[in-house]
This record gives C-alpha cells, sequence and structure tokens, in this order.
C-alpha cells in the first residue's frame, strides 16, 4: 500500500490551499498557488526559482506543517553525491559482520548487502515508508548541484524509485510531494525541467510584505512595519548588486524591535543598513544622501 | 453552475494551436506538456480567464526568460478566442462550432546591418550548375567555377597564420575560418568536488568505502587493497565577452568565427557581444551549420558597428548574468580595443568586480599585433591593471597561441594586487 498525499481539505481548491497558506503565515501570490496545487495534485515535482531570500524554501516548510506531513530537506551543494544524497552502505558493520562470521566459523556470510547494512539518506527516507505520515520532499538549491547529480535525481523524480547495484530497484512505498528550488546561479537542465512545474517567485509587493512582517514579526508596531516595507520597496529600485529579500526584511524588523525603534529615522537606518545590504559596493553606492531621502519617502 | 470554458471537444485542438502560437513565440513545447496541461485544466475546471492562465503558465514555463513571451502569446490567443465568441457562450454566431484559427505573429524582420555583408559561400553547387548554364552557349567545355580550397605550401600557410585579419582577401579568410575550426580548445581544468575511487594513489580525500570494501569481498573482509577519493577534475566554464563595435570592424567577422569554434567544441561556454547593449550570442551558436549560426547572430544583434560603452557593458553582465554563469572557477575573456565612449570610473568598477568574479581574467586586444601599439587610450589604461593576461587577437597564430595558454592554465588564481 503505497502513502500518498491525504486527501487533505486543503488540495481541494486552489482556494483552498491559498487559504491554508495564509493560515500558516505564507503569503502567496497567484501564480506559485495555482502552480503548487496543480504540483500535488498532478504529483509532479515543483520547481521553485528566485533571488535568495524571497522565500522559496519556506513553502516547503509551510506545506508540510499544512499536511502534517514529515519533512524531509536535501541541501545541495557541489559534488553531492549518492552517497551522501541516496544511501550509504554501513561499511563498518559490513567489514565488522565479515570478520565475526568468519572467527566464529559460522556459515560464510556472503551477503553483506542486505537492508539492514544500508543507511537511508533523504530522497530514499523519502520514498520509503516511515511512520506513514506522508512526506514533503525539499530539495534545496539545486542549482548548487552538478550534472551527474541531476542525472541521478531524474531517476528517483521520473518513477520514485532508487537502483541500488547490490541490492536492486528499491520502489516507492510512499510518494512524497517534491519541491526544487534554485536561486538560478545555474540553467537547470531541460530533462529535469520537464518534470517539473515551475513558478518564479518575485519580490513581494508592498502589501504582500507587510502582511509578511506583520505576521512573522507582530512585535513591530504598525507604523514601524509600514515604514519599513516602504523603505524596502524604494530600497529594491536602487542599482544595487545584490537586492534584500524578504529574510532580510525580516531580520531587519526584527534588529529595530531589539533597538526600541518604533519608526525610522536616518541614524539608525545607517547603523543597521548592513542587515539588508550586504556588498561592499552597494554600500558604497547608497550614500548617504540617497539614504536619507530614501528614509523620507519611506516615512511619508 | 457555471459553463465550462471550453468545450471539451475543442479544447484539445485548441491547446494544440495554443502550442504553436507558444512556438512561434520562441518557447520550446513538447506534447507531454500539452497532456499537462489538459490534465491540469481538468483538475480545476477554470471558469475565467486567469485561472487558465495560471494553470498554462506552471505547466508551459520553464524559466522566468519565457515569461513576457507566454504573456503575449497568451494574451493573442485569449483575444482571438473572444473575437470568435468561444468563450463561455457557445456556440458561434452562425449556429457552427468553429475551430479557432489563430493567426501566428509575424516572423521577426532581420534587420540589415552594416559592415556585414554576405561572404562568397565557398560551397555553392546551385551557383556551380548555373555558371554551366550560362556558358552552355559559348563554350560547352567551360568548367564550372573552381570550389577548391587552394593547398598552401608550409610558409604559404605560416604566412597565413601571421596575417592578420584585417588584411585578408576573401579566400584567405574563408582558410582561415576552416583553420579556425580546427583549433582544439580546451581549457584548463579544476578540482571538482565530486571524487572517484583510484587504487594505489595517496591519500586523497580520504577512503573510498565502497570500492574499498568491495575489493575485499573477494578475500572475505581483508582490506588488501584500499580505495582512495581523488577528486574528478572539470574543465572550466568559458565566458567570451566581445567588442562588437565600429572600431572593431575588421575583426569582428573572424573573431564571431573564433567564438563559434570554441563554442563548439565544449558544453560550458558562454559568449556574450556588446557595443552599446550586451547581447548574448551563446544559444544562436549552437547550430551545427556555421553559415546558419553566424545567420542567427546577425539577426539577433542590434548594434553592430556602432559606439561602445564597454564599462555599461560589464555592468548588464555583472549584475544579470555573473552570478550564473561565472561559477565553477570560470575563464573570463573580453575581447576588444579599448576604445571606449562610456565614463571611466564606471568601467572601472565593473572590470574590477568582473576580476573578482573570474578565476582568470583575459583581455584579448587586436590592435597588440601591431609592434608599435602602445595601451594609450583611456578605456584600455583604466582596464589594464585588472587584468590577468593582456594577449594578442589579431592573426590566427595568436589564436593558437591563446588556446595553448588557456589548456596550460595553472590550477592557481594569478596573485592580484589589492586595489581600492
Amino acid at each position: 500500500m503505497v502513502v500518498r498525499l491525504p486527501h487533505h481539505p486543503a488540495l481541494q481548491s486552489v482556494e483552498a490551499l491559498e487559504a491554508a497558506l495564509n493560515a500558516h503565515g505564507y503569503v502567496p501570490d497567484p501564480a506559485l498557488s495555482m502552480a503548487l496545487y496543480l504540483a500535488l495534485r498532478m504529483e509532479k515535482p515543483l520547481l521553485l526559482e528566485g533571488e535568495a531570500g524571497v522565500g522559496k524554501t519556506e513553502v516547503a516548510k509551510v506545506l508540510a506543517a499544512i499536511l502534517d506531513a514529515e519533512l524531509i530537506r536535501l541541501q545541495c551543494y557541489e559534488g553531492i553525491d549518492l552517497a551522501s544524497a541516496g544511501y550509504e552502505w554501513n561499511y563498518l558493520r559490513q567489514i565488522l559482520a565479515l570478520r565475526v562470521a568468519e572467527a566464529s566459523g559460522a556459515a560464510r556470510l556472503d551477503d553483506v548487502f542486505q537492508r539492514e547494512f544500508l543507511i537511508e539518506r533523504p530522497l530514499l527516507r523519502a520514498i520509503t515508508a516511515g511512520d506513514g505520515r506522508p512526506a514533503v520532499l525539499l530539495i534545496d538549491e539545486i542549482d548548487r548541484a552538478d550534472d551527474e547529480f541531476e542525472a541521478f535525481l531524474l531517476e528517483v523524480l521520473s518513477d520514485f524509485q532508487i537502483s541500488i547495484p547490490e541490492l536492486g530497484t528499491v520502489r516507492a512505498e510512499r510518494v512524497p510531494a517534491v519541491i526544487l528550488t534554485s536561486n538560478r546561479t545555474r540553467e537547470i537542465h531541460d530533462a529535469l525541467k520537464r518534470r517539473c512545474l515551475y513558478a518564479w517567485i518575485d519580490y513581494p509587493p508592498f502589501e504582500k510584505e507587510l502582511r509578511i512582517v506583520q505576521t512573522k514579526v507582530p512585535a513591530a508596531g504598525e507604523k514601524l512595519a509600514r515604514e519599513v516595507c516602504q523603505f524596502l520597496q524604494l530600497l529594491r529600485r536602487q542599482d544595487l548588486y545584490k537586492l534584500p529579500g524578504i529574510s532580510e526584511t525580516l531580520d531587519w524588523t526584527h534588529a529595530l524591535v531589539v533597538l526600541g525603534q518604533r519608526e525610522l529615522d536616518e541614524a539608525i537606518v545607517t547603523r543597521t543598513i548592513g542587515c539588508l545590504v550586504k556588498y561592499q559596493e552597494d554600500l558604497r553606492s547608497l550614500r548617504p544622501e540617497t539614504l536619507a531621502g530614501l528614509v523620507r519617502q519611506a516615512r511619508e | 453552475m457555471t459553463a465550462p470554458l471550453l468545450s471539451p471537444a475543442l479544447l484539445t485542438r485548441n491547446l494544440v494551436v495554443f502550442g504553436r502560437v507558444l512556438r512561434a513565440s520562441g518557447i520550446a513545447v513538447d506534447p507531454g506538456q500539452l497532456v499537462d496541461v489538459q490534465r491540469a485544466l481538468a483538475l480545476i475546471t477554470p471558469t475565467d480567464a486567469p485561472q487558465f492562465y495560471y494553470a498554462a503558465r506552471a505547466v508551459f514555463v520553464r524559466r522566468l526568460e519565457e515569461l513576457p513571451l507566454f504573456d503575449r502569446a497568451f494574451a493573442l490567443f485569449w483575444s482571438e478566442l473572444a473575437r470568435r465568441d468561444l468563450l463561455p457562450d457557445f456556440p458561434s454566431p452562425d449556429g457552427r462550432r468553429e475551430d479557432v484559427v489563430i493567426p501566428l505573429p509575424p516572423e521577426p524582420e532581420e534587420p540589415v546591418l552594416a559592415g556585414m555583408t554576405e561572404e562568397p559561400s565557398g560551397k555553392r553547387p546551385a551557383g556551380a550548375a548555373a555558371t554551366v548554364q550560362e556558358h552552355a552557349g559559348t563554350d560547352e567545355l567551360a568548367p564550372p567555377r573552381e570550389q577548391v580550397v587552394p593547398i598552401r605550401t608550409y610558409s604559404a600557410a605560416e604566412r597565413l597564420r601571421q596575417k592578420d585579419f584585417g588584411h585578408l582577401t576573401p579566400a584567405e579568410l574563408e582558410e582561415a575560418r576552416t583553420l579556425l575550426q580546427q583549433l582544439r580548445w580546451q581549457v584548463g581544468r579544476r578540482r571538482a568536488r565530486r571524487t572517484h575511487p583510484a587504487f594505489g594513489v595517496g591519500p586523497g580525500r580520504g577512503l573510498h568505502w565502497r570500492a574499498t570494501v568491495r575489493t575485499s569481498l573477494r578475500a572475505a573482509g581483508e582490506l588488501t587493497r584500499l580505495a582512495w577519493r581523488v577528486p574528478k577534475t572539470k574543465p572550466r566554464p568559458l565566458v567570451i565577452l566581445g567588442d562588437i563595435s565600429g572600431s572593431m570592424d575588421r575583426y569582428t567577422r573572424l573573431l564571431l568565427q573564433f567564438f563559434y569554434a570554441v563554442r563548439r567544441g565544449r558544453s560550458e561556454v558562454e559568449v556574450f557581444v556588446f557595443g552599446t547593449r550586451l547581447t548574448r550570442i551563446t544559444r544562436d551558436l549552437e547550430h551545427r551549420n556555421v553559415e546558419e549560426a553566424m545567420r542567427r547572430v546577425a539577426a539577433h544583434i542590434l548594434d553592430w558597428s556602432g559606439g561602445t560603452r564597454i564599462g555599461a557593458a560589464l555592468r548588464t553582465f555583472n549584475r544579470q548574468w555573473a552570478r550564473r554563469v561565472l561559477s565553477r572557477g570560470a575563464v573570463t575573456i573580453v575581447v576588444s580595443d579599448g576604445w571606449d565612449r562610456g565614463e571611466a570610473e564606471l568601467l572601472r568598477t565593473e572590470i574590477a568586480r568582473l576580476q573578482r568574479t573570474s578565476f582568470r581574467l583575459i583581455w584579448l586586444n587586436p590592435l597588440l599585433g601591431d609592434a608599435q601599439y602602445q595601451p594609450l587610450t583611456v578605456g584600455m589604461q583604466t582596464a589594464l591593471p585588472y587584468v590577468d593576461d593582456f594577449l594578442p587577437a589579431h592573426n590566427l597564430a595568436s589564436l593558437t597561441d591563446l588556446a595553448r595558454r588557456l589548456s596550460d592554465l595553472e590550477q592557481r588564481r594569478p596573485l592580484r594586487r589589492m586595489h581600492r
């Protein structure tokens, strides 16, 4: 009996899913809600692309909370291989088992490649039954992995099975919801993209960002939240090498709350701008007059 | 209950038409997507345009750049449906159900390009036949025009290699092109994080357990041979930024061939050209047929032989592309004579950044072929401190040298002065 995603009320319609996301503190845009809904219902992976810090990873976490599913996270990096992502043999145990068999004179242990010697890593864990809960598999920053890894991933994502040479093919006892995220530092290959539905997550508009700030940092007063969001909208129109994302906004708001601010002023912004802008050239290009102007506009 | 948007009978056909509209707009569409979009529509039974739009978008759009193309195609498609009254109210006015025939967007016109005249092609059998026809009346034994590339002696070949690109005759140009295509392009390799097992070598990155245990099985668990994890090497990515402004005119034709040759051999090469704007021509150069590739490039570029704004072009590159193509220790090659009409400060900032984010920054200057050349222009002077290798690119010999240099790249980053 293959464990699939449950017939959850949140999965009845796009609107229901949107409402559930909102209820859990994630503010989606219509394109994302639709893409996520379709991905879940069609059992296809969802590829989320966007700049760093716009909330791609958050989607998976919220989804797991909504569906009461196990969140299995695979963080990708260059050179990530089968052993870290899929499975690995417990070599020490194998060698010991061989030695023990030999020493005790028992029948030769011919096959050390049994399931008991297999260490399950995220991809394998995602498709094995676990404790019967459904699973959300988050493959984070797939653009940092390389071609070989993508090729391997293709097999897992198309047929939800993993071929282990010594053991055979492990087929899915559980079909997870799959979300891949990418910061676009590399173009994902077409073969993988073809398997997925796609959504681009952009920097949020004012209203949306305001709601996010109010949800995540309730300690910030109404005035501060508004001014912060206005400031961010203006800041993102500047010619910066790296525009600040939502996570930067939230960090900054937190910092301002910790510093006891109820509103923005030029001095505090100048001192805390490092929460938002983290590149030297960007900091240099934001001259004091520019910052002052932005603060003024944000407070109108 | 609101009526379903499009009758199922027509839906499939209309989706196929929509697929064609998308293809004409430049978005690749495969049959799998058509199946997917039908499934999607069945799941959500759209009752208005936005739902249809978002569902189709989730399936058809695969990258950010396709989004505006998709929007346009969708708008076209939808307005056509509306025009034929195929939205909520069925059937169409005269009572019959019609298929939707969407007029495809017009083919983009190929701009007339200054400075890029048609080269006489080396192969033209049709032309040869025509020649024969023409002469049929006068002299039936007149041979067709010679199409064979003359075989040169060694010294002649050497002379060709040394001859400046700007001075080549059309026939020599043709030969040079052929020779360019034959150059082998290998870029120095970098150590990747991926490893593979190897026996009998040093510790590398630790034991390769799987290979070790498997080998030990033959000896009932005795670790007779140890396998080590040795890092794989991968070729470095290469990024080319070529100046195609007026001052580079003499060299542009051949240099494009050079870019094509480099691109053909390898997978991780990105090619951009700039004049007053930056254009990515990597995809255009992917064609098997070199002439077709050149044609596409010509169609794509809008700022041939105009002015140069190197700083602005580099800034566009740094902001929009650098993060995507310069990771993994890429080598960047800028091909330009350094004649620049933009601001020097901008150029300085951007080339400094470019150097920092590249493993190695090479500047190829065709003018360096002239022994008398001194880099006195403001552009060149500004850029020079931030360049790791300043090399000529005026003839085949210089490009061959470049090929050799690239394959012998040092493993370490070049030592760079700290700039303010």
